[in-house]
């Protein structure tokens, strides 16, 4: 194995996947967002940089980028600098074992790893680490409530997770994304018709996981300050935000790789089609977020292990039985 | 010289000595469960290898790790469910100011 | 070469966090050294081409079992500015016994003519070990699902408020 070349493919790959995500996940995404949010609740949203208010997330980037970046006097500054990269990787890491389509019989994926979907929950599972040690180092009881909060909801909310991945991996016989997509054949292939209660467990607990409305407690505005964001500023706090944006897009992403056929679909190109599907699943939890109340912590907590995971336990019991017999 | 079963051997005698080393000298009962799990660590950087050297075949130093991490994780849970309990009756995690039984 | 620079790589990221775990007078610090150590062991089973293996110790050591230990700290005595003595009398003594340890079980690695076994690792483990912990590990498999479902109970009931 050439390792010089391994690696120089290595760097070009992360600083492509970093590029991708930052236009794709962070600058339309956004917009996306706020456009949405604006059309849901009758009103225009950005609309004056550029046409449309196409440039407004470029000119907010701008923005953060000059702000000066503050660190509190009484936070473990290491530990303070260190968390947002600590998100921000965790959320672009999870894009490596994402197939974004066929170009010419080759798969577009950057590594098609025999563990694929094992990889991505523990990539996924590491965002937590940087928003406890932030919201900790931040030295502000907001920020601690907050992550603990996520701390909480993120460790239960990973159990259901993988139980809709095991479902899923059950079915494909496979645990790498290429295969997955490779065993969801024909129109009613997809696994979200033979694995449906998979992808509902799959979509409550992705939104969970990667905590959204209306399972945003952990950053609640109205009663913990942005919770372990508070302390955060500029370049630091948009590291979040990317992280936050990437992992959101990666769960969409998924959502399209495991249940609604990949990059499968008639007459349009593979690449095409993920990426109606994805902006589709974008768009349905968009839409929940501007239309659900936040849930309260308790509520929370329950849902998770009072029906999801149960329910979750019966459906590995079932598409076992089913696919055995 | 080309990478063998002894490297990894000792990276992994060189990881339980420092767990040990935390074993002992903490006085925080969840820094002693941190010296704990670097120990388990070590074995199954062990486990692991010895599969991969010596046994190739069979895989089943790969499921004993599989089951020694699933025994840690359990191990944790309790573990730390008494710490809290401790502190919530004393108010301390320091272990050598859980002396009750001591006269 | 390049396996061997891996190594040495890993085994650094391995072995400097952990000292900081055990040495670090901030036990939150301590803990969120466990990290890279986790990791390093990570890329350790990786160069073992343990994949599966690897993939369960970032999901269950780096992902869940260091977040319980910090939200646990974070809990009881883990404010930035708490500067309690983390260490007890026994600094020497354990010190010298973990040094002399290191050294005989070393001097032992080193001295020893490991055998090599026959044979290859199968080109993928995951559906391998599957079938081995439901065939001839099933027993092993069962006692640790209900060493588990013990803990679980045991867990919640020792951490619950008595009322």
């Amino acid at each position: 194995m050439n390792w010089g070349a391994e690696i120089a493919k290595a760097v070009l790959a992360a600083v492509g996947m970093f590029t991708f995500l930052a236009i794709v996940a962070a600058m339309f995404g956004v917009l996306l967002e706020r456009k949405i949010g604006g059309w849901i609740q009758s009103r225009l949203g950005p609309k004056h940089v550029g046409p449309q208010g196409l440039l407004q997330t470029l000119a907010d980037t701008l923005k953060l980028l000059q702000k000066e970046h503050i660190t509190p006097r009484a936070a473990d500054a290491v530990v303070f600098n260190t968390a947002p990269l600590v998100v921000a990787t965790a959320g672009l890491m999870g894009w490596l074992v994402i197939p974004f389509g066929t170009l010419g019989g080759t798969v577009l994926v950057v590594r098609d790893l025999n563990i694929g979907i094992l990889f991505f929950a523990a990539m996924a599972s590491m965002t937590v680490i940087g928003i406890l040690a932030g919201g900790w180092s931040s030295n502000n009881k907001y920020s601690l409530l907050g992550a603990l909060r996520s701390a909480s909801q993120m460790i239960s909310y990973e159990l259901p997770l993988g139980m809709a991945l095991v479902a899923v991996a059950m079915e494909a016989g496979t645990l790498s994304t290429v295969g997955i997509v490779r065993a969801q054949d024909g129109w009613m292939g997809s696994f979200i018709f033979r694995q449906f209660p998979a992808f509902v467990i799959f979509l409550v607990a992705a939104t969970a996981e990667v905590n959204r409305v209306p399972f945003d407690l952990p950053e609640a505005e109205s009663e913990l300050v942005a919770g372990y964001l508070s302390e955060y500023s500029g370049m630091r706090f948009s590291l979040f935000m990317l992280g936050e944006y990437a992992e959101m897009f990666a769960m969409a992403a998924m959502t399209t790789t495991l249940f609604l056929g990949g990059w499968k679909g008639p007459l349009l190109p593979p690449l095409v089609w993920f990426f109606l599907k994805m902006y589709l699943v974008v768009f349905f939890m968009m839409w929940v977020r501007w239309t659900f109340p936040r849930f309260r912590l308790d509520q929370l907590l329950s849902l998770c292990w009072k029906v999801l995971l149960p329910a979750g336990l019966i459906w590995i019991l079932i598409s076992g039985y089913r696919i055995t017999f | 010289m080309a990478l063998g079963l002894t490297h990894f051997l000792v990276v992994s005698a060189l990881l339980f000595c420092l767990g040990l080393y935390g074993v002992l000298t903490r006085r925080n009962a969840v820094a002693i469960l941190m010296g704990i799990e670097l120990m388990l660590n070590a074995a199954n950087i062990n486990l692991v290898a010895f599969n991969k050297y010596v046994a190739p075949a069979a895989l089943n130093g790969q499921v004993f790790t599989l089951v020694v991490i699933t025994l840690a994780a359990c191990e944790v849970g309790v573990g730390l469910a008494l710490v809290m309990a401790a502190y919530r009756n004393l108010e301390t995690v320091q272990v050598d100011r859980i002396n009750m039984l001591k006269w | 070469m390049g396996t061997l620079a891996a190594f040495f790589i890993l085994s650094a990221v391995t072995l400097i966090p952990a000292v900081v775990v055990v040495t670090s007078k901030n036990i939150v610090r301590s803990a969120l050294a466990l990290v890279p150590t986790f990791f390093g062991i990570t890329g350790l089973y990786i160069l073992l081409r343990a994949e599966f293996v690897a993939g369960i110790q970032v999901l269950i050591y780096a992902g869940a079992i260091t977040v319980l230990i910090l939200f646990v700290i974070m809990l009881t005595e883990g404010g930035t500015g708490i500067r309690i003595r983390q260490v007890n009398e026994q600094v020497p003594v354990g010190a010298l016994a973990s040094a002399v340890l290191a050294a005989l079980l070393i001097w032992v690695f080193l001295r020893t003519p490991w055998p090599q076994g026959p044979g290859a690792l199968p080109e993928y483990t995951a559906a391998q070990i599957g079938t081995t912990l439901l065939s001839s590990m099933v027993l092993v498999f069962e006692v640790t699902s209900l060493v588990l479902l013990i803990s679980l109970i045991g867990a919640i009931i020792i951490a619950r408020r008595e009322r």
